[in-house]
């Protein structure tokens, strides 16, 4: 098993913050958008450091997302953040037609998504936002897995011309990726090589994904581990050579069933190569108000319930 | 630029190609469209520094217009094509399979003059922004026009959008209200008052300017004349241009109707006959 250590726990939106200003220095068309969460969502040292290409909307974000697909038109290249509920469901029909349908180069950083948004409770902690961004035609979808691959994500969706969803969490969660990592949208990042079961994550699940294998490494089960960053458009190649390979799925995500990494898995199995598949993910209900820790706990989304998960795939092998 | 003349013989043109197109497609939405032709004739022809023949997406160096209630696509496209933005052949194709004058207007079909798909309402004001804002952090001193239905204001996002401008002092935007107070459901007065829009537009900050008959071209051009005078003065320009729904055809007129029901066959002929065919003649 490769070694995967916790350098420090930070939060993902943090990671975006800091690449926001990197790619801000990179490009003087990058502008940033905030409704009144400038500071939550981390954009805070990009409005310090370029005042002249900063918008505050106030809370209005669908004002927002139009504003955002007016200076695209101009060259301008808009990163608009919110919590993930309100720059995405909260404004979906928004989305549709300003951004995705008339496909312009924005992008929508949704901090504060999933449910270990902990004690805000499930009118805040959105679990469906893959779902309604990979549904619309045009839109890539970027689901980081730590600090530092938000922050090269941030700078890929800076150099892809088009829309992107980037979807980021609030809560300090292992930071364990490399800083100098290569960062290619649409590109599966291979973790572990394994031969018995692919385990395929995204964002915070990732590293639960991790524990699981170092877990079922112990028990002598082989697990291939892969953090699936890019929803949209989907690395099917690697999900069909792994799929080959193991002949056992289990896939991972803060997320709803419906709509989520999982059934984007399911889907390319069920085209090309049917394999037995489990899901660690939310099955159809709202969160709830406590801590990051007993909101994954409670839901089912640890390293724990990955093992039983990869326990019962391998039962139908 | 245009004699007055001119511009009325255009108009006269446009809505018989409104009429012509709508009732060959056997769907879309006259009222409105036949409503606001001076508006969109005096924009395309006089009013907007732009240029067909170099249309770009980015709209650097011109004026740029976005119509925010998009189902008004016959007074589009024929006031585009008749400026020359595509062949007027074209308008032919109108809501037809494979066009590129789609029954709402869309980037996805490459069509020249267009560069925001609109027509779910409320919308268009927020993009309008978006390119003023983009205009002024460019350099570019050009305008940017918008084009709302005023049944359109009941939606959230416009005052959004209007709350925005104002505070931001967002002065090289020039908005359009197309105040027929007429909407699908009846009267705007039924549906919902729409209150002294004056008022509330100069409490959100902005400048008004009232057109009191926005189906006379002379009092068009001198209102958006007078408009672009009071821009670049701290504060986005709102335009309330009282026009009539079906404007042009005696029996289309004065109710909502053909908001968004056309002709039939047997009855084109008839308010075709109110509108002779001009020198520039049908498509």
């Amino acid at each position: 098993m490769k070694h995967y250590e916790n350098k420090q726990s930070k939060e993902l939106r943090s990671g975006f913050g800091a690449g926001l200003v990197e790619a801000g220095r990179n490009d003087s068309n990058v502008v940033a958008l905030t409704a009144d969460v400038c500071g939550s969502v981390k954009i805070d040292a990009f409005a310090k450091e370029f005042p002249d290409r900063f918008v505050q909307c106030g809370i209005a974000e669908a004002n927002m997302i139009g504003i955002a697909a007016g200076l695209s038109l101009c060259g301008k290249i808009p990163f608009l953040g919110g919590f993930a509920e309100f720059v995405t469901g909260r404004v979906y029909d928004q989305i549709r037609q300003v951004v995705a349908y008339s496909n312009k180069n924005v992008k929508i950083c949704g901090s504060h998504a999933g449910i270990s948004l902990g004690e805000d409770g499930a009118t805040h902690q959105t679990m469906e936002d893959i779902a309604l961004m990979k549904a619309l035609p045009n839109m890539t979808v970027l689901v980081p897995c730590d600090y530092n691959q938000a922050r090269l994500a941030t700078l890929a969706a800076a150099r892809l011309n088009g829309p992107v969803y980037l979807r980021l969490g609030r809560s300090k969660m292992p930071n364990f990726t490399d800083d100098n990592d290569t960062f290619v949208i649409g590109k599966a990042q291979l973790l572990n090589e394994g031969t018995d079961v692919s385990i395929i994550a995204c964002g915070h699940l990732v590293w639960e994904a991790i524990e699981a294998a170092r877990a079922l490494e112990a028990e002598g089960i082989s697990a291939e581990v892969i953090n699936m960053h890019t929803i949209k458009p989907l690395d099917t190649d690697a999900i069909l050579a792994t799929a080959r390979k193991t002949r056992a799925i289990v896939t991972c995500e803060e997320h709803l069933f419906n709509g989520g990494l999982g059934d984007s898995v399911a889907q390319t199995l069920a085209l090309h190569c049917p394999t037995p598949m489990e899901y660690v993910a939310v099955n159809d209900r709202f969160g709830e108000s406590g801590t990051p820790d007993e909101m994954l706990t409670n839901y089912g989304l640890r390293a724990t319930n990955i093992i039983d998960k990869v326990h019962a795939v391998l039962k139908r092998k | 630029m245009k004699e007055i003349n001119e511009l009325q013989t255009i108009a006269t043109q446009v809505r018989r190609d409104i009429l012509r197109m709508t009732t060959a497609a056997k769907s879309g939405h006259p009222g409105g469209s036949l409503g606001t032709t001076e508006w969109f004739t005096a924009m395309q022809f006089n009013l907007m520094d732009h240029d067909p023949a170099h249309f770009t997406m980015s709209g650097e160096g011109q004026d740029m217009l976005f119509v925010s209630q998009g189902h008004i696509t016959p007074v589009i496209y024929s006031t585009m094509a008749r400026r020359g933005f595509f062949p007027v052949s074209e308008l032919a194709t109108f809501r037809r399979f494979g066009t590129r004058l789609q029954g709402h207007p869309s980037t996805a079909h490459g069509l020249p003059g267009i560069r925001m798909a609109s027509g779910s309402l409320g919308q268009g004001l927020s993009v309008g922004i978006g390119a003023a804002l983009g205009k002024k952090m460019t350099g570019d001193k050009h305008l940017v026009y918008t084009m709302h239905g005023d049944g359109e204001l009941e939606e959230g996002q416009i005052w959004e959008a209007v709350m925005f401008a104002g505070d931001k002092g967002v002065d090289n935007l020039i908005a359009t209200i197309d105040y027929n107070r007429q909407q699908i459901d009846g009267s705007t007065d039924q549906v919902m008052d729409l209150g002294d829009l004056r008022a509330k537009f100069e409490a959100f900050k902005w400048k008004v300017v009232v057109i009191a008959n926005g189906n006379d071209m002379q009092q068009v051009i001198d209102g958006m004349t007078q408009a672009k005078a009071m821009s670049g003065n701290g504060s986005p320009v709102a335009v309330i241009l009282t026009t009539k729904m079906g404007y042009g055809v005696d029996f289309m007129q004065d109710t909502n109707k053909y908001h968004g029901a056309v002709l039939s066959d047997a009855d084109l002929p008839r308010a075709l006959a109110q509108l002779p065919e001009t020198e520039l003649k049908d498509y």
